[in-house]
């Protein structure tokens, strides 16, 4: 399979300023210290059921995210604490939620796989494959007939290409022109199954036979996702119509917190290979350093910062209560 | 209200007043479907809307149920009221993902903190020579969900009123529609009224038994209602008019009172909508009952599409008014 090359182009930087680096920097280390506090909540059982961790892919969330407005909708996916931490969302509420604790985002009821919020533009995470892509192609809907200039951006997995109504979503994005982003994050697996066993012919052939523009970029490259993000949803803001954009990445981790012993389908050493050499925020704080944007004092101190937030998030959310037993019959209707 | 105000419309035409009402009080509201603009869908229904209300509101969408259904949910969500059009209520199986794991569920997974006001409009019942896959009547799969509610509207007065409803509320609401009862003609009045979800309406009054009936099957009750007439039964019918929210107080006095009740409703019995109205009879009036409660709809085959053995396949005037003889010990 041919994977083009990203065609963002380097003059974006001097746009942006050092400050946005900064945060960027700041919300994918949030995500990984999340990632790692989820684990270790899981190790300590401490969490009922599971969680599936996004470290490892925390420069898709950020780049994407960084380029949308506060009021852009997003929709996310079963690997979904990334996408709602950068579009916004407060670790505390989302411990608490991931807890079953009514402090949480969805006041417990919800839990990891459904975090949803509607003050950052979160229509929810999605705990069905491709669950979300009617939702997504939807908000972008209302927001052209509405006439307000928001964008909805789509995350899925790769496994997502194998669901039906993503082409059917997509045939109507393009044929109404809506402002909708569909990003397809590949981090190689569908599950336990190489991607490559379960997709036939090329992936941004599928958006770009509805005429849909597409494009790869390198997802551990925070830089390059948030440039060609920052196009794709200027675009769309413009009118233009819906972008397809995969990202390549990897999950470092299992399909879930549970899922260890992993070499049936994948090796140690590609684990490794990943995390040496291709680890977004290494990537990126070695380009902050090397630009002088940064100096390593003020990244340390920044991790350390964030990892003592996370550890008081956890905290709040244990010491958080649970929601009364008469909860349980609240919100099915309206 | 005036008596120029109530007309004689058929059940198609109080459909579409509906919606024409409610799309001029509240622009949010659209119609996204199939064939629903210039054709007005293939029952003529919509005629006129595009006309009125132009093609960004009335939206012919590609033969895609799963993804503009999905494509409704998220539009609910931002600020719409979709009115989602699914031509055959057979073609329901293909937006069983988005009205059963997204539509239903988003208000309570997220806490309450997303709605989803749109309405979905499809149709049920056979007799209409359509064979095996535009016959059916599934209504009872979406009145098994926590988060749906369902209308099953069974005269023009009930479809206009329940629909404007349907559409003013804040969840996802399916909306039944008896392919063959779009021309039945009756009373409609002009003006804004509603009638709310999970409100029964006793059809008929009677003493001898009840006949609990739901869409299509209330006509044919009723014209049971007057077969038993006339051989001095008097027999009441009762419209739930909603599976959910359901109305079981009145379907229980209205048991109490008469003793014997049939069941009809036009999908399958098993783990049906008939099964869960004669459970909510039998433990609410169990001890007023003479006889066990009898459940009517359609057989348990695949619609067939051959005329004499489509016919057999769901009650009729003379088979529930027989099961009813019987029943009263009249046979």
């Amino acid at each position: 399979m041919t994977m083009t090359a990203p065609q963002f182009e380097a003059g974006a930087d001097t746009a942006v300023q050092r400050d946005k680096w900064i945060h960027m920097y700041r919300q994918m280390v949030s995500i990984r210290l999340f990632e790692e506090q989820v684990n270790e909540l899981y190790t300590r059982a401490l969490m009922p059921g599971l969680a599936h961790l996004y470290s490892g892919e925390e420069a898709v969330a950020v780049g994407i995210c960084e380029a949308l407005r506060i009021d852009d909708y997003i929709t996310s996916t079963h690997r979904g604490h990334g996408h709602c931490l950068a579009k916004g969302a407060s670790p505390d509420r989302m411990f608490a939620e991931l807890l079953g604790k009514e402090a949480g985002y969805c006041r417990g009821k919800g839990g990891s796989m459904h975090i949803a919020d509607p003050a950052t533009g979160n229509l929810g995470a999605n705990a069905i494959v491709g669950g979300s892509v009617g939702i997504a192609t939807g908000a972008a809907f209302a927001a052209k007939k509405l006439g307000t200039d928001r964008v909805a951006v789509c995350f899925f997995g790769e496994g997502a290409l194998g669901q039906g109504s993503l082409y059917e979503v997509m045939n109507l994005a393009q044929l109404w022109k809506l402002p909708v982003i569909y990003v397809c994050e590949n981090n190689l697996y569908n599950e336990y199954t190489h991607y490559t066993e379960t997709t036939a012919g090329d992936v941004l052939s599928r958006a770009t036979a509805f005429g849909i523009e597409a494009a790869s970029v390198n997802g551990q490259d925070v830089r390059a996702v948030y440039g060609i993000a920052s196009r794709f949803v200027e675009r769309a803001r413009r009118g233009e119509g819906p972008g397809f954009l995969q990202c390549n990445t990897y999950r470092y981790t299992g399909h879930h917190v549970g899922d260890i012993n992993r070499e049936y389908y994948r090796s140690k050493a590609e684990e490794q290979l990943w995390k040496a050499e291709r680890d977004p925020i290494k990537i990126f704080s070695d380009w902050l350093l090397a630009q002088g944007h940064a100096e390593a004092s003020l990244l340390k101190e920044i991790q350390d910062e964030i990892r003592t937030g996370m550890e008081a998030a956890v905290k709040f959310a244990i010491e958080s209560p649970y929601p009364s037993v008469d909860e349980v019959e609240k919100h099915v209707y309206a | 209200m005036p008596e120029s105000a109530i007309r004689e419309l058929t059940f198609a035409q109080a459909v579409r007043e509906a919606l024409a009402e409610e799309m001029r009080r509240d622009s949010s509201v659209c119609i996204i479907g199939e064939d629903v603009a210039e054709a007005g869908t293939p029952f003529k229904v919509l005629s006129g809307l595009v006309e009125e209300f132009g093609s960004e509101r009335v939206v012919d969408t590609p033969i895609s149920e799963a993804g503009f259904t999905g494509l409704g949910v998220g539009a609910a969500m931002t600020g719409l009221r979709p009115v989602v059009d699914i031509m055959f209520g057979d073609f329901i199986t293909l937006t069983m993902d988005q009205m059963v794991n997204q539509a239903a569920k988003i208000h309570y997974m997220s806490g309450g903190h997303w709605k989803v006001p749109m309405v979905m409009r499809t149709t049920l019942g056979a007799t209409r020579r359509s064979a095996a896959q535009h016959s059916q009547s599934l209504h009872a799969w979406f009145s098994h969900v926590p988060g749906l509610k369902v209308v099953l509207p069974s005269t023009p007065y009930d479809a206009k009123g329940l629909l404007k409803t349907a559409i003013r509320d804040e969840n996802p609401v399916v909306f039944f529609e008896d392919k063959m009862m779009y021309k039945l003609k009756g009373p409609v009045p002009d003006d804004d009224y509603t009638i709310p979800l999970g409100v029964a309406e006793v059809k008929r009054a009677g003493d001898d038994i009840t006949l609990v009936a739901t869409s299509s099957m209330v006509q044919i009750a009723l014209g049971a209602a007057t077969l038993l007439e006339h051989e001095g039964i008097s027999a009441e019918v009762v419209d739930p008019r909603t599976s959910w929210p359901l109305d079981e107080k009145t379907l229980i006095e209205s048991a109490k009172k008469t003793s014997r009740v049939i069941v009809l409703d036009e999908g399958y019995g098993r783990y049906g909508v008939t099964s869960e109205l004669a459970a909510v009879i039998a433990e609410g009036a169990f001890y007023d009952l003479d006889a066990p409660v009898k459940r009517m709809g359609a057989m348990h085959v695949p619609i067939p599409f051959s005329p004499p053995l489509e016919d057999v396949t769901v009650p009729t005037e003379q088979t529930v008014s027989e099961a009813a003889r019987q029943m009263c010990n009249k046979g």
